[in-house]
């Protein structure tokens, strides 16, 4: 088991360094950033300044290690364009695209499971069939062009919920449901598959054999046993929902992170992009990790590896 | 049971064949210019609708361009973002994860640990970053999803590769001294192929849904190119008016995406049942 926990930690570890790596990779793809940075009217005299600026002068390799030094402490340096300390411009966005992604979670867990396990309990049957379908034609869709329809339908025609903007809790249900719509069919084809395995298993005969009740043993029987994985596929989920909230966020206008990056990308501001790609594979990191403890420490099956 | 998954093949097979066809005879099918604009004809609606005619069968867009001619114009980017990409992380992930599979030991811990550091990347964040500093085309859309889409192939490939190098007739192949290459090409490779076949079906369906996005965002493949997610975005200004303008690249996108994943879906059934028989 703590072994199990330490190799765990030492790949996080490494995963970090190297997405640090990777993020600093990125910006210079361009080849040039101060020309970039100064933007396409500037003189050669401009670019000078610029490039002593933000230290581009330096030889890469100082820049790397000032970079990776700086990163470590949460010091991303100043944005570009905000001209506010990135760490800052972060974290005051971050609440809203967590709020974005834990709606959407909720929303996808809170449909995926209750349709999972109809799903085994009916196995091959018109009903299963049905949500498989359902599940597919889901996947379909891309996210953009989903909340563009939901603004249209929801928004303009019934004017249920309102089109873009943060101010009330309103504002997060179409975003939500938009984003949840990535993770429905994974969680849902794990529960089901889940479910089907549990109901087939030697505890739920002894279940039966007690005399206990059709509800009882699903809910309380297979259905435990078969939540699981899912909660550890909830977390990876959700790491990719955090990721996949940009194109969200863009549409609805919800100025999260997502819409930072997407605003910073457009701006060539380097160092936010840079800091946006850590922070998220980094959140991505620690939720796979702590999945994974939470698997060592639900099933005893596992610790003892 | 049956009857009804290959149903879903058939289905999915034809949508996927059907759009290929348009990809493919584009230029002869098409009876307006995709990039002609007519500022006098613009927004005309679709044949159902009133003021819609049999000239411009699915309307004109905001300048007035042909929608069907560019709705099957970008049949041809969904159809060739979606399989090169497939092609290209296809053959990175597998190669990975066969050469992880069958050494085993660190080399095929760096595999897993590539695997993991790549999950962890934003796949969008990181593409929209790409394509916004190295120019948007639709090479460097292509090349830069295939950089980022190779993981579950090495995922599969590894775990396939590791089943099929224990089996009896990898071991005649050692015994009968034929070379390592030979055994991972000509022994391994070929066993492993159908699983991949399901992957590819999936990475090709993201691929076209990630290339739509970028798009949308406008740091996909650059305008006046008529992707479907371009389009999109280009009349979102006119959706509250029209809805038409994107319903229909829309549908196209989710009906292309739906017919590749039945296409997959049906290929995994018929593959596990053709295992067990």
């Amino acid at each position: 088991m703590v072994q199990f926990l330490l190799r765990r930690l030492l790949v996080a570890l490494l995963v970090s360094v190297t997405v640090l790596t990777f993020a600093f990779a990125l910006t210079r793809l361009s080849g040039d950033l101060a020309i970039s940075i100064a933007g396409p009217n500037a003189t050669a005299n401009d670019i000078e300044v610029v490039r002593k600026a933000y230290g581009l002068d330096q030889p890469l390799i100082t820049q790397f290690f000032s970079w990776i030094g700086r990163a470590m402490v949460g010091d991303f340096g100043q944005s570009y364009f905000y001209r506010e300390r990135v760490s800052t411009l972060i974290f005051s966005r971050l609440p809203i695209t967590l709020t974005l992604g834990l709606v959407g979670l909720g929303i996808a867990v809170s449909v995926a499971l209750p349709l999972g396990v109809i799903s085994a309990l009916r196995e091959g049957r018109p009903i299963d069939r049905v949500i498989s379908l359902v599940a597919l034609v889901g996947q379909a869709m891309p996210s953009f062009w989903l909340a563009l329809v939901l603004m249209i339908t929801l928004g303009l025609n019934l004017g249920w919920l309102p089109i873009s903007g943060t101010g009330t809790w309103q504002h997060f249900v179409m975003p939500g449901i938009v984003l949840s719509f990535s993770a429905i069919p994974a969680l849902l084809r794990l529960t089901r598959s889940g479910m089907i395995d549990a109901m087939a298993a030697d505890y739920i005969r002894t279940a039966r054999a007690k005399g206990l009740s059709r509800m009882s043993i699903v809910l309380k029987h297979a259905a435990r046993n078969a939540a699981m994985p899912v909660v550890s596929i909830a977390a990876v989920q959700l790491g990719f929902m955090l990721g996949g909230s940009i194109v969200i966020e863009t549409v609805f206008a919800l100025h999260g992170v997502g819409f930072l990056a997407w605003e910073s990308i457009s701006k060539n501001d380097f160092p936010t992009v840079q800091a946006v790609v850590l922070l998220l594979a980094v959140i991505y990191t620690l939720l796979t990790l702590g999945a994974d403890l939470l698997n060592a420490l639900l099933d005893p099956r596992l610790r003892a590896q | 049971m049956k009857p009804v998954s290959k149903l879903g093949l058939w289905i999915g097979a034809f949508i996927v064949g059907f759009t290929l066809f348009l990809a493919i005879f584009a230029p002869l099918l098409v009876t307006h210019d995709p990039f002609a604009q007519d500022l006098s004809r613009r927004l005309i609606p679709p044949f159902w609708m009133d003021n819609g005619g049999l000239t411009h069968p699915l309307g004109t867009d905001q300048l007035g361009r042909d929608y069907l001619a560019r709705l099957i114009y970008g049949a041809r980017i969904s159809m060739l973002i979606g399989i090169l990409t497939m092609v290209a992380s296809g053959l990175l992930g597998t190669a990975m994860g066969v050469i992880g599979g069958f050494y085993g030991g660190r080399i095929d811990d760096f595999v897993l640990f590539a695997i993991t550091a790549r999950l962890s990347i934003p796949l969008i964040l990181v593409a929209l970053a790409v394509v916004a500093l190295v120019g948007s085309s639709l090479t460097v859309v292509v090349a830069t999803l295939g950089l980022l889409l190779w993981d579950r192939f090495a995922v599969v490939a590894r775990v396939a590769t590791m089943q099929v190098r224990t089996l009896d007739f990898v071991a005649a192949a050692w015994a009968a001294g034929c070379s390592r290459s030979h055994i991972l090409l000509r022994e391994v490779l070929p066993n492993i192929l159908s699983p991949l076949a399901v992957v590819a079906t999936l990475e090709m369906a993201l691929a076209i849904l990630l290339e739509a996005a970028l798009s949308f965002l406008g740091l996909g493949v650059p305008p006046p190119l008529p992707s479907w997610g371009l389009m999109i975005a280009e009349a979102k200004d006119y959706m509250f008016f029209s809805p038409w303008v994107i319903m229909v690249p829309g549908l196209s996108l989710a009906v292309l995406v739906f017919g590749i994943n039945l296409l997959g879906d049906g290929l995994r059934d018929l593959l596990r049942t053709g295992r067990t028989t």
